[in-house]
């Protein structure tokens, strides 16, 4: 016998006193929790991201690639990510040098460069997470991970959900997903808490909404 | 379940060493007090905690008691997603597997991310036996390593180390491992990470091969979910080429939607976070992103032993948040060592007897390291009933009886010497039995101690003179602790 018709077997033995059918799980919690309009899921978003020390930026769809040549100036980035699916004029009103993400660059490549850009899949605004599905414009879950500095761009409000139960909903399990709240941190040492460990020590994000 | 701290004394020995030495018992005082208020706080901001406490305890439930047709479909969700599918059914089994699957890669290192399954079965000692050497990445777990230590905590594992000890063992043992810790380090905790982040970087970067666990694992999807704060998670779950995660078998959710209770629940009970910084989902294997190959070591080591049991079996409910640790006035005086398994605290004494058996002295003993008080099972996000199964568990070791040990049923005996356990035991049993005794308040401390002479008549007083933590709770822990060392150690 091997050991997966051992365990299955020793499983069964051991539920012999279960009856075959039960009745379905009650989910009686919320889906969200309050009643919030829009703008005040958005505002929530934006502070709970601060409040785990995400910087929070806010603009338009005009905005946009000015505040994004802004920020990487500003880090003094010489070098930035793109996901190959990113909107082009993202990046229109910025010199840096672009770096690809592509299948074949090592982790030590990825470790030279600088910054990176990218869309995020959902955001949740009462955990102020934003997460990322692989999709074209948010690439490889590793180009958000070595670099630094993480500069993540949010559509507001369509792509703003209120609570966790909601983002579930919208995300496709069969994607790789990274859920991000906030840069690395650690408690490790005496509960002290220390941002950056090995992820991205800088997250910054932009709500763009519509002017 | 191997993994035993090796030669550990029984419990009530290696508590009475715990609680002697100062530093410890402040460090873990500190830390456990601060992780309470904090996750109070968190739990308060959602209005509905008991909604979310009792659908994760019926969803960890139902999927107990179906776990055959869920692990059934698991199988058959990874591998059809690129996964393979392995299952062990002891650690020695587990082990092997892992050995094998690394030496088939052809690299003599390895990058782990924090992992319970992978220490309860001494998964580095093994590979260091084969001439494969694991590198632990979560800064906690480094530092255990680097010091040739032994966790202490679920959550914290170095939380009994201070900062002091932290950069002492960082300049002399990194050298040892990779690179150097920096001259002139101070202890600073950021400095202290940044130490970390420079040694282990090195590593994630080379890394061929990581090795994890995993906090869920989705029948219905095949998915497998990881929490973790420092990204070292991330490091090693996307960019070695091969994957291999060793998960428990009681860690499945039936549907992709009952993540939504516990990516809710576990945060909050464990780091008291809205939610934690990262999390990683991935199901099978990705193109083009992340490992090319990923392995998933099944594990039962005593968890099917564990469910043969009505009463014990809800510890395999148990989603490894601490939270009970940080509120039991016992862990907080002993310290996790004295657990003498990787599973300190509350849950490791209903769990490690459980997957072990109750052979050993200290397995036979940690049923009995508690006070009964009741605080575990209040803050616990799966309503696990800890008093409940201790009580149980105590009734097993006194009065022996039918278990299952690796699937085989056999007639424990009753262990010797603890006459005077016996004759406590049918006490608590009386209260146990008379459920309007349990049900409120204080539940079993406060409850029992009316039925509980201070000193035990006849072989109970033997026992009292003896002990050094009571059997059953003849009064609560911090009553009896105020009257047997009272004032001796600052004790509030
Ligand atoms: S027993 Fe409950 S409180 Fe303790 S670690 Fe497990 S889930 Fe958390």
């Amino acid at each position: 016998m091997n050991s997966r018709e051992r365990i299955l077997g020793r499983v069964r033995r051991a539920l012999a006193d279960v009856p075959a059918d039960e009745t379905p799980i009650a989910r009686d919690y919320l889906r969200e929790h309050g009643r919030r309009t829009v703008a005040e899921t958005v505002e929530l978003l934006a502070e709970n991201l601060a409040d785990y020390r995400a910087i929070v930026h806010r603009t338009d769809s005009a905005g946009l690639p000015g505040l994004i040549a802004g920020l990487l100036e500003k880090r003094g980035a010489a070098s930035v990510l793109v996901p190959p699916g990113l909107d082009e004029g993202w990046l229109a009103a910025t010199g840096v040098t672009r770096v690809a993400d592509r299948a074949e660059s090592t982790p030590a490549e990825l470790d030279r460069v600088d910054s990176v850009v990218t869309a995020c899949a959902v955001a949740i605004a009462e955990t102020g997470t934003i997460v990322l599905d692989g999709s074209p414009d948010q690439g490889r879950r590793r180009i958000t991970l070595v670099p630094d500095h993480h500069v993540c761009v949010v559509r507001v409000p369509d792509q703003v959900v209120s609570s966790v139960p909601q983002a579930l909903e919208r995300l496709d399990p069969v994607r790789p997903l990274t859920w991000i709240s906030g840069p690395s941190a650690t408690s490790d040492i005496e509960l002290d808490r220390v941002e950056g460990v090995h992820g991205p020590r800088t997250l910054e994000v932009i709500l763009v909404g519509e002017a | 379940m191997s993994g035993t701290f090796v030669g550990m004394p029984a419990f009530p020995e290696a508590a009475r060493e715990a609680v002697g030495n100062a530093t410890l018992r402040g460090n873990l005082r500190h830390a456990t007090h601060t992780i309470r208020a904090k996750r109070a706080k968190a739990v308060s901001e959602v209005s509905d905690w008991a909604e979310l406490r009792e659908a994760g305890k019926r969803i960890k439930d139902h999927t107990l008691r179906h776990l055959d047709r869920y692990l059934e479909q698991l199988e058959e969700a990874v591998t059809a997603a690129g996964g393979i599918v392995h299952w062990a059914a002891d650690a020695a089994e587990a082990n092997e597997i892992v050995t094998q699957l690394v030496k088939m890669t052809g690299e003599s290192e390895v990058v782990k991310v924090k992992s319970m399954a992978t220490q309860e079965i001494g998964l580095n000692e093994a590979l260091e036996a084969e001439g494969i050497r694991a590198y632990e990445t979560d800064l906690a777990e480094l530092i255990v390593q680097l010091g040739k230590d032994r966790p202490s905590h679920i959550l914290v594992p170095a939380i009994h180390r201070n900062r002091g000890e932290i950069r002492d063992i960082f300049t002399q043992e990194m050298s040892e491992w990779g690179r150097p810790a920096p001259e002139g380090l101070t202890d600073t905790p950021a400095e202290l990470a940044e130490a970390a982040r420079l040694h282990l970087r090195e590593k994630f970067l080379r890394a061929e091969v990581g090795i994890s666990g995993a906090n869920f694992m989705v029948a219905e999807t095949g998915t497998l979910v990881v929490v973790e704060s420092e990204g070292n998670g991330r490091m090693c779950l996307t960019l070695p080429e091969t994957l291999i995660s060793v998960v428990g078998i009681e860690k499945i959710v039936p549907t992709w939607r009952d993540l939504e209770v516990f990516l809710q629940t576990l945060p909050r009970s464990s780091t008291a976070e809205r939610m934690n910084p990262y999390t990683s989902t991935w199901t099978g294997t990705t193109d083009g992103d992340g490992p090319s190959t990923f392995h998933l070591v099944l594990l039962d080591n005593g968890r099917t032993d564990t469910l043969a049991d009505e009463v014990g079996r809800q510890a395999l409910r148990c989603i490894r948040c601490s939270a009970c640790l940080n509120v039991c006035p016992v862990y907080e005086r002993a310290g996790g060592h004295a657990y003498g398994s990787v599973y300190p605290g509350p849950i490791g004494a209903i769990l490690s007897p459980q997957l072990r058996g109750t052979g050993s002295e200290i397995d036979a003993s940690l049923p009995y390291a508690s006070s009964l008080c009741g605080a575990c099972y209040e803050v616990c996000p799966v309503a696990i009933d800890i008093p409940e199964v201790l009580v149980h568990l105590r009734e097993r070791v006194v009065e022996g009886g039918e278990v299952t040990r690796e699937g085989n049923r056999v007639v424990l005996r009753p262990a010797k010497g603890h006459a005077a356990e016996r004759a406590a035991m049918r006490a608590a049993r009386w209260a146990f039995t008379h459920p309007g005794a349990l049900r409120t308040g204080q539940r079993a401390a406060s409850r029992t101690r009316r039925f509980h002479p201070r000193t035990l008549p006849g072989p109970g007083r033997a026992w009292s003179g003896t002990r050094d933590l009571p059997p059953v709770p003849a009064e609560p822990f911090r009553d009896w602790w105020q009257r047997t060392r009272g004032g001796k150690d600052g004790a509030k």
